[in-house]
C-alpha cells in the first residue's frame, strides 16, 4: 500500500504525468458515460440506421458551434411536426365531410448561406379520395411564393429542390436559393434576405375521418455538437461509443500481450534448455511473419469482429523483441539468493515461477503497459481505415475510413476527419505520457536522466 | 523503453579459430545467419499459408470458382443443347472432377500445404482473381514485382534519413543534456504512439488542401513528365510527404531512446577515464560511446524499420503511393485472395531481407564478430 501511495506522488512530480493522468481518467468517465447513456444495442441500431432514423438530418453539416468563429454564419437545421404540436395546425370542418387543414410555421433565418433542403413529410389516412394540399412561402419582405399544389398519398415526401416546376416559375436553377435569395440582390452571386420566413400550407380532406399530419424539415448547413456525415448520422454516436471500444481493444490487448509475454519469458528463463531455445526460435520465426498482412488476411478471409481481431493481434505480438528484454532480466533475477532459498526449501517449479519470479517484474510491466495502450488504439483505427473495422460498432476509425472513403480531405469536410483524429491523438499522447513518466519512475537505470 | 534494447541477433556462437581471417569469420557468421533465416523463412511462410488456408477458404474459394466456370463453360457449348439437363450436370461434374485432380484439390491438406510451400517459396504465387498489373497481365508475381519498387523507394528513403537523422540528434542531444531542445524532444517523444498514415493525414490536410504546395498523393504528376529529370523532380515533389509521415512518427521516439541510451552509456568508467585523458569530445564520442554502443543501436532500429514495413501498407494507402501495401489493400477491395496471400509472403521475405541486411551491418560493426570472440 506504502508502495502505492510512494509511486503515485512520485507520479505528481511529472507535469506530463499528471496531463495523462487527467486525460485517461477523463478518457476513462468518457467512455463510462456512452456506455450508460446510449446502450451498447442502440448505438449499434442508430449506427446502421439509414435515412429512415436520420432523415431529419442534413448530409455533410458541420458542427454548429463552427458559427461562433465565423463570419459568414451557416443555417442550422430543424425539424418541426404537428403531430407534436411542434406547428400549429388548424382544423375547419366544411361541407359534406370535408374540412379544411391550415398549417403554419414561422422561422427566423438570419443566416449568410442558403439551407441544403427543405423537405415536407406528409402522413394521410383516407379511404378513396386523396387530402389537397397547397403550398405557399411568406418571404419576409412580404412576397407571397407559390411552392405546389398536389394531391397527397398516404406517405408522402416533397423535396422543394427537387421540384422541377417551381425552379422554373422561381426562374433560377435551384429552388432552394429562389426561395430565399434576396430579390434586390446580385442574381450572379445570390445572397439570402435575412428575416422572418412563413411556411403556410392549406390542405383539404374530402372525407368523415380522413387525417393529415404534416413534418416540415429543413437540412441546414450545420448540425449538432459534431456534425453529420454521407449517411446524416449524427457523429456524435460514433464519437462517444468510440471510447469504450478503444479503451477495451487497448486495454485487453496490451495487457494481454505484456502479461502473456512476461509468463512465456519468465518460464523460458527459468527451465532453460530446449524450452528457452523454443521461445527463441518462435521469436524469430515471428519477426518475419508481416504482422498487418496477417491481420488484413484474417480480416478478409475469417472474420473482421473486432474480438476476433483483438485475439489474433495479441498472439501475434507475445513472441516480439520483449520477450528477450524480459528474459535478459529473468536470468538475472533467477540467480538471485531468495529464489535459490525457494528452491531449497522444495518450492515447485510453478510456484517459483509465478509467485517468485513474475511479481519481480511488474514494476517494469506496468510503463510498457500503459504506453503500449495507444499503439493499440491506433491499431483499432488503423484497420478500420482500410475498411477491416468491426462491421456492426461504430468507432473513430469508422469515421475516419468513411470521412477517407467519400474524400473529406479534397471536398474540405475537416472536421469529420479531424474530430475522431482529435479525440484518437489526445487518447493517445494521454496513455503514451502516463507510460513515460511511468517508465521513469519504475525504471531504475533511467533515474535522473 | 531501454530495456527493450536487446539484441535481435542470436548470440554469435562460431568458436573462434585462430589465425582465420577478420573476412572469412564475418563471412562465416553471415552464412551461418543466412541459413538460420532461411529456415525461419521457410516456417514464416507455412505458418501464413496455414492461416490463409485454416479451414480450407483457400480450397473453398478455388473450388467455387472451378464449379462456376466449368458450369458456364458445359452451359455455353452448343454441342451441349440438346442434352437433358441431367445429362448436362453429369458432364459438369466430371469436368469438375478432372479439374480439382488436375490442380492437386482432392489430395489431403498436409501434403497440399508442402505443394503450395514450395510455390510460395518459389514465388510461383498464381494468378489473381480479379487484378491485374499494368501490362494486362494476371499472374500475381507480376502484380507484386512491378509494385515493389515504389515501395522500396519509399522506405528505402525514409528510414535512411530517419536512422542518420536520429543517430546524429540524439548524439547532439546527449552532449547538450538538460538543454531546451533536449526537454522538447522529451515533450515530444509521446507523439510517436501514433502510426504513420495518422499524421499522413494531418500532412495532407496542411500541405496540399489548405496550402496547396505539395500534391495530394500518387507517385508521379499525371500526365507524367516525359524527361527523366522532369520525372525524378515530379517523383521527389510526391514522395516528400509520404516519407516525412512515416519520419515523422518514428524520429522523435529514436532520438529519446538513443539519447538515453547515450547518456547511460557516457557514464560508463572508460567514458570518465578517456575524460581525464584529456581526449577531445569528438574521440570521447566516436571512440568511447558510439561504438560500444553502435551494435545495440542496429539492432534496436531493425526492430523499428519492421515495425514500419507492415505498417507502411496503410501509409501507401493514405497517399495513394503505387506500392505493395496500396496493392494489399486494393487487393482487400476485391477479395482477391491470390493476391492477399502472395503479398503477405513477399513481406515475409522483404522482413527477412531486412534482417539479413541489418544482420550483415551488425557483422561488421560489432567486434565481437569480427574477432570471432562471442561466449
Amino acid at each position: 500500500m506504502n508502495a502505492i501511495k510512494k509511486s503515485f506522488r512520485e507520479i505528481l512530480q511529472y507535469p506530463s504525468a499528471i496531463a495523462g493522468l487527467v486525460v485517461v481518467v477523463l478518457f476513462i468517465a468518457v467512455a463510462v458515460y456512452a456506455m450508460i447513456a446510449i446502450p451498447y444495442n442502440e448505438a449499434i441500431t442508430l449506427w446502421r440506421s439509414g435515412e429512415d432514423v436520420w432523415y431529419r438530418n442534413p448530409k455533410y453539416a458541420s458542427p454548429a458551434w463552427f458559427n461562433l468563429f465565423s463570419r459568414k454564419k451557416l443555417p442550422e437545421s430543424f425539424a418541426v411536426n404537428t403531430m407534436d404540436g411542434g406547428m400549429e395546425k388548424t382544423v375547419v370542418p366544411g361541407d359534406q365531410d370535408t374540412s379544411t387543414i391550415s398549417v403554419n410555421y414561422k422561422f427566423n433565418y438570419s443566416y449568410d448561406s442558403f439551407p441544403q433542403e427543405l423537405l415536407l413529410y406528409f402522413d394521410s389516412t383516407f379511404v378513396e379520395k386523396q387530402p389537397f394540399v397547397s403550398i405557399l412561402m411568406i418571404a419576409p419582405d412580404g412576397r407571397e411564393i407559390r411552392i405546389a399544389d398536389f394531391g397527397v398519398d398516404a406517405k408522402q415526401t416533397y423535396r422543394f429542390s427537387q421540384d422541377e416546376k417551381l425552379a422554373r416559375r422561381l426562374k433560377n436553377t435551384d429552388a432552394i436559393i429562389g426561395i430565399f435569395a434576396d430579390p434586390a440582390g446580385d442574381t450572379a452571386s445570390p445572397v439570402p434576405l435575412k428575416g422572418e420566413y412563413q411556411l403556410a400550407l392549406t390542405g383539404v380532406t374530402f372525407e368523415k375521418d380522413a387525417k393529415l399530419e404534416v413534418e416540415f424539415v429543413m437540412h441546414g448547413q450545420v448540425y449538432g455538437l459534431a456534425g453529420t456525415d454521407h449517411a446524416r448520422r449524427d457523429l456524435v454516436v460514433p464519437l462517444l461509443w468510440g471510447a469504450p471500444v478503444a479503451l477495451a481493444f487497448g486495454l485487453i490487448a496490451s495487457l494481454g500481450t505484456s502479461v502473456l509475454t512476461m509468463i512465456i519469458a519468465a518460464v523460458g528463463a527459468w527451465y532453460g534448455n530446449w524450452v528457452d531455445e523454443l521461445i527463441q526460435r518462435i521469436t524469430e520465426v515471428n519477426l518475419v511473419l508481416p504482422f498487418f498482412a496477417i491481420l488484413i488476411m484474417i480480416g478478409t478471409l475469417y472474420s473482421r469482429s473486432i474480438w476476433v481481431i483483438l485475439g489474433s493481434t495479441i498472439l501475434l505480438n507475445i513472441f516480439t523483441g520483449a520477450i528477450k528484454g524480459y528474459r535478459a532480466i529473468f536470468l538475472q533475477i533467477k540467480e538471485s539468493p531468495y529464489i535459490e532459498a525457494a528452491h531449497a526449501y522444495g518450492a515447485t517449479n510453478l510456484r517459483i515461477v509465478f509467485v517468485y519470479l513474475i511479481p519481480r517484474m511488474i514494476p517494469l510491466l506496468i510503463p510498457g503497459l500503459v504506453s503500449s495502450v495507444p499503439t493499440f488504439v491506433f491499431l483499432e483505427a488503423t484497420l478500420a481505415v482500410v475498411g477491416l473495422g468491426d462491421p456492426v460498432l461504430p468507432t473513430w476509425g469508422k469515421i475516419i475510413e468513411d470521412a477517407n472513403s467519400n474524400g473529406a480531405l479534397y471536398k474540405g469536410y475537416y472536421y469529420w476527419i479531424l474530430e475522431p483524429s482529435a479525440l484518437l491523438m489526445v487518447t493517445g499522447l494521454g496513455f503514451a505520457m502516463l507510460g513515460f513518466a511511468l517508465d521513469r519512475i519504475f525504471n531504475p537505470r533511467l533515474r535522473g536522466v | 523503453m531501454t530495456s527493450e534494447i536487446q539484441t535481435i541477433s542470436p548470440a554469435i556462437q562460431t568458436k573462434p579459430k585462430s589465425g582465420s581471417s577478420t573476412f572469412s569469420r564475418v563471412f562465416r557468421y553471415f552464412l551461418l545467419r543466412l541459413i538460420t533465416l532461411f529456415v525461419t523463412v521457410v516456417i514464416g511462410v507455412y505458418l501464413t499459408i496455414l492461416i490463409a488456408n485454416m479451414g480450407g477458404h483457400v480450397d473453398n474459394i478455388m473450388r467455387s470458382e472451378i464449379r462456376e466456370f466449368i458450369n458456364a463453360q458445359v452451359t455455353a457449348n452448343p454441342a451441349n443443347r440438346d442434352l437433358l439437363p441431367e445429362k448436362r450436370k453429369e458432364i459438369a461434374e466430371k469436368l469438375i472432377a478432372a479439374k480439382e485432380k488436375q490442380l492437386g484439390l482432392n489430395t489431403p491438406f498436409a501434403i497440399r500445404s508442402f505443394r503450395y510451400l514450395t510455390n510460395a517459396l518459389s514465388l510461383k504465387l498464381g494468378r489473381s482473381l480479379i487484378m491485374t498489373s499494368d501490362n494486362g497481365s494476371k499472374t500475381v508475381r507480376l502484380i507484386i514485382l512491378e509494385r515493389l519498387p515504389a515501395t522500396l523507394l519509399l522506405m528505402g528513403s525514409s528510414n535512411l534519413f530517419l536512422f542518420f537523422a536520429s543517430l546524429f540528434w540524439a548524439l547532439t542531444l546527449s552532449r547538450n543534456y538538460g538543454s531546451f531542445w533536449d526537454k522538447l524532444v522529451i515533450a515530444l517523444s509521446p507523439t510517436s504512439a501514433a502510426p504513420p498514415w495518422f499524421y499522413g493525414i494531418f500532412f495532407i490536410l496542411i500541405f496540399a488542401a489548405a496550402f496547396r504546395i505539395l500534391p495530394f498523393g500518387g507517385m508521379v504528376d499525371a500526365p507524367p513528365p516525359d524527361d527523366t529529370i522532369g520525372y525524378s523532380l515530379s517523383v521527389l515533389e510526391h514522395l516528400i510527404l509520404p516519407a516525412s509521415a512515416l519520419i515523422f512518427s518514428s524520429l522523435f521516439i529514436s532520438i529519446y531512446n538513443w539519447r538515453t541510451f547515450f547518456l547511460i552509456y557516457s557514464s560508463e568508467d572508460y567514458v570518465e577515464l578517456a575524460k581525464a585523458k584529456g581526449l577531445t569530445a569528438r574521440d570521447i564520442e566516436r571512440g568511447y560511446i558510439l561504438r560500444p554502443t553502435l551494435p545495440t543501436i542496429i539492432t534496436n532500429f531493425a526492430l523499428l524499420v519492421i515495425g514500419l514495413w507492415t505498417g507502411a501498407i496503410f501509409t501507401e494507402t493514405v497517399f495513394l503511393w503505387p506500392g505493395l501495401g496500396r496493392t494489399l489493400f486494393q487487393a482487400i477491395g476485391f477479395f482477391d485472395t491470390p493476391v492477399i496471400v502472395g503479398s503477405t509472403i513477399i513481406y515475409a521475405y522483404l522482413l527477412a531481407i531486412t534482417v539479413l541486411l541489418l544482420d550483415f551491418v551488425y557483422a561488421l560493426v560489432d567486434p565481437r564478430v569480427k574477432a570471432g570472440g562471442g561466449n
